[in-house]
């Protein structure tokens, strides 16, 4: 299935991480350690879903099948989600809020600087548009995990428990198959040994700034791109698609 | 005392003169009093109000409505950061405003304790509570406190969008399917009359609305705006097909008003006292954000005073 329409794929997985994430950083919303931080939280949350509703729109129209953004967001089930296993991680404390953001927005500036260059016109002109907020978050993250390593005890603790519970996951973020060799191949996904190189950079400059401990490379997490989810995605999904499943048909 | 006489007299003379208060103007203990009140259970009612509409950010039924439905989220947040900001032009702190709130001893405004329990909550709240909000905040936008006046002018703009889209969503359900219409009714039933309870008790058992007037804090009484509120607001449910739920709703050719049945003013006050459905759980869910977000501030303010540090010792 997957290699009949790889660029159907490859764009479906772009959109299944951001809109996934930008779930469970919805889930904040109203609940934020302080208000700043609140609306912070809530415009991350926003621009993750807006880059989301560009790439299923254009993910329904590149399959051909007159599926739309919400044909794909509410009438799929956890097999066929096909987002890293990261995004789907419980929001837990602030620190592991923010290391999971930190570790999926040090990959995606990079990736979507890349596919400026992509020769699939639309991706190269959704990259154009999340290069600016990508800019952003990774900024804000980043601030936010030397806060947390160079604050108080209590909160280097908490940063670094974040990231050593969550590191299992980045081994996917850079996993390749066939879908992405094509891509890559067609010019249209980026080389993603650059995008690795620059993501391992950036964890380490910042994590030095917090003097933070880089956890060491262990067993990583697999499974997501095949819609191989952990048990949270089906609580996420249930949740999700509930209003729209009890009625199918209707208009919103 | 003659010299307090003449500041109030100089000062009651501004006002009448339609000039704006200023923070460094010499006001009446009163009139700051008054304004601390009014502004901080404003300020603490965008916060609290986030809880119930946050409350379908996750189960928003498609992605445009989610993103709306955050978007808007998000405004009262910042509604909520202009208005403790202009609280503290008035020589309150943030902190202590905010603390007030979560022992209970600050109000903020009723309607936020009932729940939302259907996705047609979330259209009612646009039409219906942001609705009657906006009736008392285009007045605020004349309000005689400087300040106070400048953060509703920013608010109102924000806020007739959202009750455009609430509208919007009710509209949509009205005419989608039984399904959706009965939801659409069903939400209009139960905000009906804590909306027009937001405009506060009948002008006669308002104790404080005439120094108020007078200060030209208020410009309109509660029963004028409510009026406005209803004759606005039963035309635009005929116009989507729905009911308001109210036997005695009348159109009165005379006063060239709608008529209405008595409000429950047992209900309202049982509710501002802290036994509405939801009181305990908004209540609890603000301490625990803050209770839970402690270390989070405390890591920034340490993280602070060290590049503090090291910036003077370099």
């Amino acid at each position: 299935m997957a290699m009949s329409n790889p660029l159907f794929q490859y764009t479906l997985r772009l959109g299944d991480d951001l809109l996934i994430l930008s779930h469970r950083l919805s889930e904040w919303c109203g609940h934020g350690p302080i208000l700043e931080e609140d609306i912070a939280l809530t415009n991350r949350s926003l621009d993750h879903l807006g880059e989301a509703r560009n790439l299923l729109t254009y993910a329904g129209q590149v399959e051909g099948k007159g599926r739309t953004e919400d044909d794909l967001a509410y009438r799929r089930m956890e097999r066929q989600f096909t987002n890293v296993k990261l995004v789907e991680q419980p929001n837990g404390d602030y620190a592991h809020t923010m290391a999971r953001s930190f570790l999926f927005d040090a990959y995606h500036l990079p990736l979507m600087q890349a596919l400026l260059k992509s020769k699939d016109e639309q991706l190269a002109a959704i990259a154009g548009k999340s290069v600016k907020e990508a800019t952003y978050h990774l900024r804000a993250s980043s601030e936010w995990m030397v806060r947390f390593g160079d604050g108080t005890a209590e909160s280097h603790q908490r940063a670094q428990a974040a990231l050593d519970d969550l590191w299992t996951f980045t081994g996917e973020l850079f996993e390749s198959d066939d879908v992405l060799a094509q891509m890559t191949q067609a010019g249209i996904a980026p080389d993603m040994a650059a995008v690795k190189a620059a993501w391992s950079k950036t964890v380490d400059e910042v994590l030095a700034e917090a003097t933070l401990k880089r956890p060491a490379d262990g067993f990583m997490a697999t499974g997501g791109r095949k819609g191989m989810h952990t048990e949270h995605m089906g609580y996420i999904l249930a949740e999700m698609q509930h209003v729209t499943r009890a009625y199918p048909g209707a208009e919103w | 005392m003659t010299d307090v006489k003449n500041l109030e007299e100089l000062f009651q003379a501004k006002i009448d003169a339609e000039q704006k208060i200023e923070p460094k103007d010499w006001m009446p203990d009163e009139y700051r009093k008054t304004l601390v009140r009014q502004i901080s259970q404003h300020a603490h009612s965008e916060v609290v109000g986030m809880l119930p509409e946050g409350n379908w950010i996750t189960r928003a039924p498609s992605l445009k409505r989610k993103a709306i439905l955050l978007a808007k989220v998000q405004d009262e947040a910042g509604h909520g950061l202009y208005l403790y900001s202009a609280s503290e032009t008035l020589g309150t702190s943030r902190e202590k405003t905010i603390d007030d709130l979560l022992s209970g001893k600050a109000k903020y405004s009723s309607i936020f304790n009932y729940p939302t329990l259907t996705w047609a909550d979330i259209g009612a709240i646009g039409w219906l509570v942001d609705g009657a909000a906006i009736m008392n905040q285009v007045m605020l936008c004349r309000t005689s406190y400087g300040p106070y006046a400048r953060a509703m002018v920013r608010i109102c703009k924000e806020e007739s969008f959202h009750q455009r889209q609430g509208y919007e969503i009710m509209a949509v359900l009205a005419q989608g399917t039984p399904e959706q219409k009965e939801m659409a009714q069903d939400a209009l039933n139960r905000w009906w009359w804590p909306s027009l309870m937001m405009f506060g008790p009948n002008d006669a058992d308002s104790p404080h609305s005439q120094q108020s007037m007078t200060w030209k804090i208020k410009r309109q009484s509660n029963d004028e705006l409510r009026q406005i509120f209803i004759d606005r607001t039963v035309q635009q449910a005929e116009v989507i097909g729905l009911s308001v739920p109210d036997p005695l709703l009348k159109w009165n050719e005379e006063r060239g008003h709608y008529d209405f049945g008595p409000i429950d003013w047992d209900e309202f006050w049982n509710v501002v006292k802290g036994n509405g459905p939801c009181n305990k759980e908004r209540l609890d869910a603000r301490n625990k954000a803050h209770a839970e977000g402690q270390w989070v501030r405390d890591a920034a303010v340490a993280h602070a005073a060290k590049r503090a540090k090291r910036k003077e010792a370099a």
